[in-house]
């Protein structure tokens, strides 16, 4: 018997340990977006504030962060003060108001402050759907042209702009400047 | 005694209905039943990791349900609707992956890894085979000699 088959079935062990030591740290509900190098979906929806009809035209021009979000989600609650301070710092930040009622929308816009610069409102759920929203809190960012260059699921907090988002953000900024 | 029977009779015909989110939808005949019972038994809930979305109450799943309907109605065909959940979620959402070069290692790594266990198998079994069958073929005169003393031995011992 050859001498190297003996260590066969240590190296298996190590090949399934290191596998299984790196499932440790995936996040089984992440899923990678579908969308990412696609088109920001067309839609044609109402904004939450105002009777003005909003297309994806609206969301060109300038690389951006498009939130979803709802009142009915218990950790947008928690995001939305990290929203405000980004706003502040001057992040342009577009949101997606996703099945929810537009009078509790309002409602909360003007209770915690308003970060967006536009608000979509999706109460079917269609843009939801066609952006493959799965839960909220979700943030796409989104380059000047409209297309979609990364999706964030969970709550955007400090640490998660300082680690992941920020840089690709103002690579995006970077972008638009020759 | 009969009250408990039925009350476990009861008790068992909900456990079947408990599994299942319920809607009413009105289909146009058996075969687009068939279609959306394939369909949403085929297509995954992103949002609660394993299970279809016949199964899941989440309100994606609900609202993936409302726009299968939707396009069965329409006359999409099979194939149509799920490429436009794929477009929009991914293959997470397959239970049925399509075969890709990405996928290639999911649909044939089990068989890979059976075959070579056959394999590994064979060669140790024959292995073990083969001083058995020519146990004395590569014997020198002199060692069968001395083995054929040795058994002679043993037997005049018992």
């Amino acid at each position: 018997m050859k001498r190297w088959i003996m260590v066969l079935p240590l190296a298996v062990f190590l090949l399934v340990a290191v596998f299984l030591y790196r499932g440790l740290y995936l996040d089984p509900a992440e899923l990678p977006s579908a969308m990412i190098g696609k088109p920001f979906p067309s839609f044609s929806l109402p904004a939450v504030e105002g009777e003005k009809t909003l297309t994806q035209a609206d969301l060109l021009g300038k690389p951006a962060l498009v939130n979803v979000w709802g009142t009915w989600c218990v950790s947008c609650r928690v995001e939305h003060p990290v929203l405000n301070k980004l706003a502040e710092q001057g992040v342009l930040i577009y949101g997606v108001n996703y099945k929810d009622d537009n009078a509790a929308a309002l409602k909360w816009l003007k209770d915690f402050h308003n970060p967006y610069q536009l608000n979509i409102r999706d109460e079917q759920g269609t843009l939801g759907l066609d952006l493959g929203v799965y839960g909220a809190p979700e943030t796409f960012l989104i380059d000047a042209k409209g297309i979609i260059r990364h999706k964030f699921v969970g709550v955007v907090d400090e640490t998660v702009w300082r680690e992941q988002l920020a840089a690709l953000y103002q690579g995006l900024v970077d972008e638009v400047r020759p | 005694m009969r009250r408990w029977l039925a009350a476990a009779v009861l008790g068992l015909s909900l456990a079947g209905v408990a599994h299942a989110a319920i809607d009413t939808y009105q289909f146009a005949d058996d075969a687009e039943r068939e279609r959306y019972h394939d369909l949403t038994k085929e297509l995954r809930c992103p949002k609660c990791q394993n299970q279809d979305i016949a199964d899941s109450n989440a309100p994606i799943a609900a609202d993936l349900r409302r726009e299968i309907f939707r396009m069965l109605g329409e006359g999409k065909s099979n194939q149509q609707i799920i490429d436009f959940m794929v477009d929009r979620y991914g293959d997470f959402v397959r239970y049925k992956p399509a075969l890709t070069a990405r996928t290639w290692l999911l649909w044939f790594g089990p068989g890979v890894l059976l075959l070579g266990g056959v394999v590994v198998l064979a060669v140790i079994v024959r292995k073990r085979r083969t001083p058995v069958i020519n146990g004395t073929a590569d014997l020198s005169p002199e060692e069968r000699e001395r083995l054929a003393k040795l058994l002679e031995k043993e037997q005049t011992h018992d």
